[in-house]
């Protein structure tokens, strides 16, 4: 069945069945592979993407759920050879060791910060709670997480 | 049985360097196999012996083993500089090495010491690690060997490297070689004002000089660039996404494997009907023996079709986690003796010399590495020659296990690892990487298989579970009279005491293991760690004597003494009284070079415990990039909690019961004390690594702790998996 998806600011067209998870299309008919397999169970978040601006895990998701919804993927935070501040963040502070869990945790911040431009250290613990970092990096993210508030919210970036 | 030799005076250096070897090698390469006993065709496997050959597959084993039987002992490393090293018209410098980067950051920290002793930018040095085809042997990526082994393989490469150049240069400006300097990837005369690039120097032409027994190394205390923190190497591949790990591998016409699993541990295959998986269109079905695969173009396709094979298993009764500590017990039933001792003076005769003795048992459950990448390999047949990029922490031994699955000369396997999503110990074997290629055989295409999170729960293998039994006994004043300690099944590493002790028998005792087990990060040192400190602690606690001053008391080692005043001074230990609800623990020991001690304060309310603050001191010698040891550190320590507090795989006649995360606990961000590292840099000390030794601290840390906060001594690992026993939590 074709679908027509809008991913990362464009229009991808791909002919899968309805039920095909979402972090496949990407992965596998899409080649947009930073989103990650971890667990297929919704439990770890290293599928993260954001649809409509939610972190969703793509593993849970049936692409024929994503009609009409804007999709996206670590790939598509970047501007360019800009990087999206928690990816920067991500970067100076070093947040990660294997880095599998990274991309997941990018976009789960991304979108905390979206929401929330200067979350307390609970707020970061409770919305990032869902992405495991197996490598036990916590800290360093939940640094680099409110690296990137700051850098948000400063003037420059206004 | 095997003695483990004198001199545990010196804990730090009683063994040479290839007992460590051969010692790790043992607890390392004792994982069983999944059986893949193909049956295909074997007349190929005449005609392609004597086939073309590869470069730099110096010294290649093509004996097939048995279980993985060590081969180490015949591979010696390339003598020469260009194995190692190559250095190109632009000035690029390419080292080559057989370990592989698994997130402990090694990438990033030997081209620094590439970087170093060859005198170049760190920028202008890039590794090519785990390819079997282009990289020297590796034994593979394990027992913290990477630093202390090649990175000072690599250092003797370079440094061998720089005094070749300034000779090149030498005879060419006819020169005395002593008036010359190397820095910044020039050969330089001061006093005449002149240099030439390394790059004009070589011109692309390999360095076929023999690497020096003995070159001049550049010590410690004037490293410029190792020493001081790098950012790891392709780092912003990572924050983008961009960056292919195995299971991102895309070759064309490639199909997506799926196995179908038996229903138990050890069945055999009764039955098995593939005719329905067969009638899906594009669907490639294998069956081998008791091995059954299918592959296909997409993943849902291929899950479908082997969910439409029917399959009937026959496994053994086998025994559940309710029963494994009295199972544990009992004497292994193999020939092999693998029992492990070490005896110094007598502990019979010295028992009455004591004022106080202890006799108490602890355990540890199996638990899963539970890397987040799954184990996962893409496979490619072309013109007989099998390639396959997995993700695995021993390239050699799994294109060892290729040849011998598919009767192949071993040059006519390559196994190429892209940096990978974790291991910690997990990645030793190669199943993905046999199960991969047996379907591409088949289906005439690569074949991309990536293990689900249930097979990775069910059919990787498990750090052993044990039990830990320990009689001590100690004067009034606090001195130890003798320590006996008897390790059933969880192994023998860092076994043996750092405390003084005139009077030890401690024997490790290998058992039947109901699953399949095998190395994970520190091996058995976390378990005995966690039962010698915990024992220590009880033992201060029967002498009304500090925990921290019963253990100073005991120790003459300076290295370890130092760990524990470092860690113990940022805690402020003593300044802080246990207290209902609040307490306070310490913990400290030895292994694989490195010095740990580790002081945790947890909280307790209505049975729930809480880490909330860990200090870890750590000293593996002359840091070589003290941002990513902290990191390591950091990381070790959360996912020491892990095994610690609520980890445990638990299993039921053959089967694993929790074989998911909603199920199997691990660390997560509201986890998460406040962790401060210690690290103690010894620029006079060999530099030793630090991807295991610091995961060993904060098991017993915290249940000294929590007896500090509750009043209970928690003697099994995990801890707490609901809560403080007698509370709900």
């Amino acid at each position: 069945m074709a679908f027509i998806l809008l991913v990362n600011g464009t229009e991808q067209h791909a002919d899968v069945e309805p039920e095909k998870p979402l972090l496949y299309v990407l992965r596998d008919d899409l080649e947009l592979t930073g989103t990650k397999y971890g667990c297929g169970e919704g439990q770890c978040g290293a599928c993260t993407v954001l649809v409509d601006g939610i972190p969703e895990r793509s593993c849970r998701l049936p692409v024929s759920s994503m009609m009409g919804k804007k999709i996206t993927t670590i790939e598509g935070l970047s501007r360019g050879d800009r990087l999206h501040p928690v990816q920067q963040a991500f970067l100076d502070i070093e947040a990660f060791q294997c880095a599998y869990c990274t991309p997941g945790m990018i976009v789960s911040a991304a979108a905390l910060l979206e929401r929330t431009p200067n979350p307390s250290e609970e707020q970061i613990v409770s919305h990032m709670e869902g992405n495991i970092c197996r490598c036990g990096a916590y800290a360093r993210i939940i640094e680099a997480v409110r690296r990137a508030a700051a850098t948000l919210g400063s003037p420059k970036n206004a | 049985m095997r003695d483990s030799g004198c001199g545990l005076g010196a804990v730090g250096s009683g063994m040479n360097d290839s007992e460590v070897q051969d010692s790790e090698f043992r607890q390392h390469d004792s994982i069983s196999r999944l059986p893949h006993p193909f049956n295909f065709d074997r007349r190929g496997f005449f005609k392609v012996l004597g086939g073309g050959l590869l470069v730099c597959i110096a010294a290649r084993h093509a004996i097939s083993q048995e279980s993985g039987a060590a081969v180490h002992h015949d591979h010696e490393f390339p003598k020469t500089l260009d194995s190692w090293l190559h250095i190109s018209e632009n000035g690029e410098v390419t080292a080559f090495t057989g370990k592989v980067e698994v997130g402990q950051n090694v990438r990033t920290s030997l081209a620094q010491q590439v970087a170093e002793e060859l005198r170049v930018p760190l920028t202008s040095v890039r590794l090519i690690m785990g390819d079997t085809e282009l990289t020297p042997y590796d034994m593979g990526t394990f027992g913290s060997r990477t630093t202390p082994q090649m990175g000072m393989q690599l250092r003797k490469v370079s440094a061998s490297a720089r005094a070749v150049l300034i000779q090149m240069t030498a005879e060419r400006w006819a020169a005395d070689s002593a008036s010359l300097t190397a820095e910044d990837g020039k050969v330089r005369n001061p006093k005449a004002n002149r240099s030439i690039t390394y790059a004009e120097l070589v011109h692309g032409q390999k360095l076929s000089k023999v690497i020096a027994d003995d070159p001049e190394l550049i010590p410690a205390k004037d490293w410029k660039i190792a020493g001081s923190s790098a950012p790891k190497t392709n780092a912003r591949d990572f924050v983008t996404g961009a960056h292919q790990y195995t299971s991102d591998i895309r070759l064309p016409g490639m199909l997506h494997g799926k196995i179908v699993r038996p229903n138990a541990f050890h069945a055999k295959l009764i039955s098995c009907d593939t005719s329905q998986a067969e009638k899906i269109p594009g669907v490639s079905v294998v069956r081998d023996g008791d091995f059954i695969g299918v592959s296909a173009a997409d993943v849902l396709t291929a899950d479908r079709a082997a969910q439409a094979i029917r399959a009937q298993w026959d496994a053994p009764p086998q025994i559940s986690d309710r029963e494994l500590f009295d199972h544990l017990r009992k004497p292994a039933s193999d020939k092999d003796d693998d029992t492990e001792q070490y005896v110094l003076g007598s502990v019979e005769q010295s028992r009455t010399q004591a004022a106080k003795t202890l006799k108490q048992s602890y355990t540890v459950a199996y638990i899963a590495h539970t890397p987040l990448e799954p184990r996962a390999a893409v496979a490619e047949w072309k013109d007989g020659k099998l390639t396959v990029w997995t993700g695995t922490q021993r390239p050699f031994a799994v294109s060892e296990e290729l040849a011998q699955a598919f009767h192949l000369p071993s040059e006519n396997v390559r196994v190429i690892v892209p940096d990978t999503g974790s291991a910690y110990g997990g990645k030793h074997t190669g199943e993905a990487a046999v199960e991969a290629a047996r379907l591409a055989k088949a289906s005439g295409k690569p074949v991309k298989l990536i293990w689900s999170r249930e097979e990775e729960f069910t059919w990787a293998y498990f750090r052993p579970a044990g039990v830990i039994d320990v009689s001590s006994g100690a004067k009034a004043d606090g001195s130890l009279v003798f320590w006996e300690f008897d390790n059933y099944n969880s192994g023998p590493a860092a076994m043996r005491t750092p405390y003084e002790v005139a009077n030890q028998r401690i024997t490790f005792h290998p058992s039947d293991a109901p699953l399949r087990q095998g190395s994970y990060r520190s091996l058995a040192a976390a378990a005995n760690h966690f039962a010698r400190e915990s024992h220590m602690d009880e033992l201060a606690h029967e002498l009304r004597i500090d925990p921290l001053e019963f253990r100073v008391k005991n120790l003459k080692d300076d290295r370890l003494r130092a760990v524990f005043q470092a860690a113990s001074e940022k805690f402020r230990w003593g300044k802080h009284k246990n207290s209902i609800g609040t307490g306070f623990g310490i913990a400290g020991g030895f292994e694989k070079g490195g010095y740990i001690a580790t002081c945790a304060e947890v909280s307790v309310e209505h049975g729930g415990v809480k880490v909330v603050r860990v200090i870890q001191a750590f000293d593996c010698g002359a840091v070589v990039n003290p941002q990513g040891l902290e990191n390591q550190i950091a990381g070790a320590i959360m996912q020491g909690l892990g095994g610690a507090l609520f980890e445990a795989i638990r299993f039921e006649n053959g089967r694993i019961v929790n074989p998911h995360l909603a199920e199997y606990r691990v660390p997560r961000f509201s986890d998460l004390p406040h962790i401060e590292v210690v690290l103690v840099d010894r620029k006079d000390q060999r530099s030793m690594g630090a991807g295991e030794t610091p995961l060993t601290g904060i098991a017993p840390a915290v249940a000294n702790a929590i007896f500090g906060a509750a009043g209970v001594r928690l003697r099994s690992m995990p801890l707490v998996p609901s809560g403080l026993p007698g509370h709900a939590a």
